[in-house]
């Protein structure tokens, strides 16, 4: 299969936009990014971060706007390359141009932003290697046009932030009795210290995807429409020329 | 062919034990401990071990009721409740003898709640638990409120805990902690009282020496090895009586969810929960390593079981059968 078929194939569905506007799929991007798909509590992708550097909601705020800033301009260089890079070294030459952003926004970060940057250390380097970052610019970016890909990768960014801003603030919350780092909690109040470690992490980001898969059920129940939009997957595995697709091999019934 | 050939399909022999016959066995045995627990430290301790019981029983009760409304929904399944089976019960018991006397009510029964709701019920309800609740909910309360954790001070006892003072090079009475009049936690500081308690359950068949023999073995010669005395009766004694240690081996390691079924993992098990707690308790920085080494030692279990899986009848290692 040749490459124009591949990205034809791997683009969005032609009737979910293209003819009601740029700004309407734009707008689709944006909630598809911070709802239907929210990368954290949906796609479940970037879960170190997720997990490592929610201890307050500055911390899970910082992380995800250095994250989005990262994602949208590496989705619009990448959505703007897309036809000059070859398929066969599509990933090197989407972490090259992740880990120039990157670094432009660390540098930028130890300039004007020292103490964030202190306490996000060694996990803005680690934004290269983001899942999220190489999975929008693998199953969207390199197939589609440069404004959706921007407003996608905006879209992905704000879901990331919301939802580490989210975590970060429970965490704060109930592990020091803090808002954004403000105590807004009664002196008796005695915080339940283990949410400000590592466990916590995992119960809220676990307590939070439960929340938000009853919310999601509720809404099915009442018949609204829950399913994902435009991923970039057709779920049509017998006609994608994707390799490295996981699904491939645990789709039901569609096993080569 | 006779009628005498006709036979139904198995089980033939059935057994009249059953879920709250064992778990009946287990609070009988602890009562021992509970009650010295309430005669060292005075009535506020049956306060403590009533919480944090009611906070287990209440949130199993809850759950069940939530599982029914969910199905009547459309959505979920069927669950009968589970709380007529004594096993909240038990966990409570044993996360109340687990606290120190002075500890808040609130927070004890938070442990409750942290037990059966997010390590039992959430993994599928009993049978399903990956560790021991009553132990995870107490290292979550010493994560959580370690100050609260450590008051060993309270009306009858003031200063270190047994063990502390050992840590800290300081000589302590071994009569009395086998006795247990000592500090520490509500049902840990009686030897005796636990012992009768293990005899019972021993006795009951609950329990095997499997576990609490290799366990007990495998620290005592550990702390000879490394414990920096040598071989000495008293400070060998002192640290098997201190502490959680016959509490966890007896009550805690021999839970059967999150205990090996294989019988040399159960070895295995308790020679791995030895290891762990003397080196915690030797070279670690707190005094005491009995829960984190029973609930790391469950997470293990199921590598354990894979290991020590014995081969049948027939097969070669790795459950293909033998060709011709």
């Amino acid at each position: 299969m040749s490459e124009k078929e591949l990205r034809a194939k791997n683009s969005v569905p032609a009737g979910a936009g293209r003819e009601e506007g740029i700004m309407n799929r734009a707008a689709e991007r944006l909630y598809n990014g911070i709802a239907k798909e929210n990368p954290t509590f949906v796609l479940m992708l970037g879960m170190c971060p997720t997990l490592a550097v929610t201890t307050s909601a500055i911390n899970g705020l910082g992380m995800g706007l250095t994250t989005l800033v990262v994602l949208a301009l590496s989705n619009l260089l990448i959505s703007l390359l897309r036809g000059l890079i070859p398929n066969r070294v599509r990933i090197p030459a989407f972490i090259v141009i992740i880990a120039s952003f990157v670094t432009v926004v660390q540098l930028l970060l130890e300039a004007y932003l020292p103490d964030l940057n202190k306490a996000l250390g060694v996990y803005i380097p680690l934004i290269v290697v983001n899942c999220i970052i190489l999975g929008r610019a693998e199953s969207y970016a390199y197939s589609n046009p440069p404004i959706p890909s921007l407003f996608d990768g905006i879209g992905m960014g704000m879901g990331f932030t919301v939802a580490l801003t989210c975590i970060g603030l429970v965490r704060e919350l109930v592990g020091a009795g803090k808002a954004f780092g403000f105590k807004i909690t009664p002196d008796s109040f005695e915080p339940v210290r283990i949410f400000a470690q590592a466990p916590g992490a995992f119960f809220v980001l676990a307590a939070l995807v439960a929340l938000q898969n009853f919310v999601k059920a509720a809404g099915a129940r009442a018949g609204r429409d829950t399913s994902k939009i435009g991923s970039g997957c057709s779920h049509d595995c017998m006609n994608c020329g994707e390799k490295g697709c996981s699904q491939r091999f645990y789709d039901d019934g569609k096993e080569e | 062919m006779s009628e005498f050939y006709k036979v139904s399909s198995n089980p033939h022999v059935r057994s009249r034990a059953a879920t709250n016959g064992l778990m009946l066995a287990v609070i009988v045995a602890l009562m021992p401990a509970a009650g010295f627990g309430i005669y060292n430290f005075g009535p506020r301790a049956l306060t403590v071990i009533l919480v944090t019981i009611a906070s287990t029983v209440l949130t199993e009760f809850l759950f069940g009721i939530y599982k029914w409304k969910v199905k009547r929904d459309g959505k979920g399944f069927w669950q009968r409740t589970t709380v007529t089976d004594l096993s909240a019960v038990v966990t409570g018991l044993l996360l109340a003898l687990n606290l120190p006397v002075t500890m808040p009510l609130w927070m004890a029964a938070l442990g409750g709640v942290f037990a059966i709701l997010v390590v039992k019920m959430l993994f599928g309800g009993l049978g399903q638990n990956f560790m021991n609740p009553a132990l995870a909910a107490r290292c979550f309360l010493l994560i959580s409120f370690p100050s609260a954790m450590m008051a060993f001070d309270c009306d009858a006892y003031t200063g270190a805990t047994p063990l502390a003072a050992l840590k800290a090079g300081e000589q302590v009475n071994v009569l009395d902690m086998f006795l247990g009049h000592t500090g520490g936690t509500i049902g840990e500081t009686s030897a005796l009282a636990l012992l009768i308690g293990a005899c019972l359950l021993i006795l009951l068949g609950v329990i095997d020496l499997r576990i609490p023999g290799s366990y007990i073995v495998t620290f005592g010669l550990f702390v000879t090895l490394f414990g920096g005395h040598g071989f000495d009766p008293a400070y060998l004694a002192a640290q098997l009586f201190g502490g959680g240690l016959l509490l966890g081996a007896f009550f805690m390691a021999t839970d059967y969810v999150t205990r090996p079924i294989t019988i040399r993992g159960q070895y295995v098990f308790g020679i791995f929960l030895g290891l762990l707690t003397g080196i915690f308790r030797v070279f670690g920085s707190g005094a005491e390593g009995v829960s984190y080494a029973i609930i790391l030692g469950n997470l293990l279990v199921p590598l354990i079981e894979k290991w020590t899986m014995p081969v049948a009848f027939g097969h070669r290692k790795g459950g293909r059968r033998h060709e011709k």
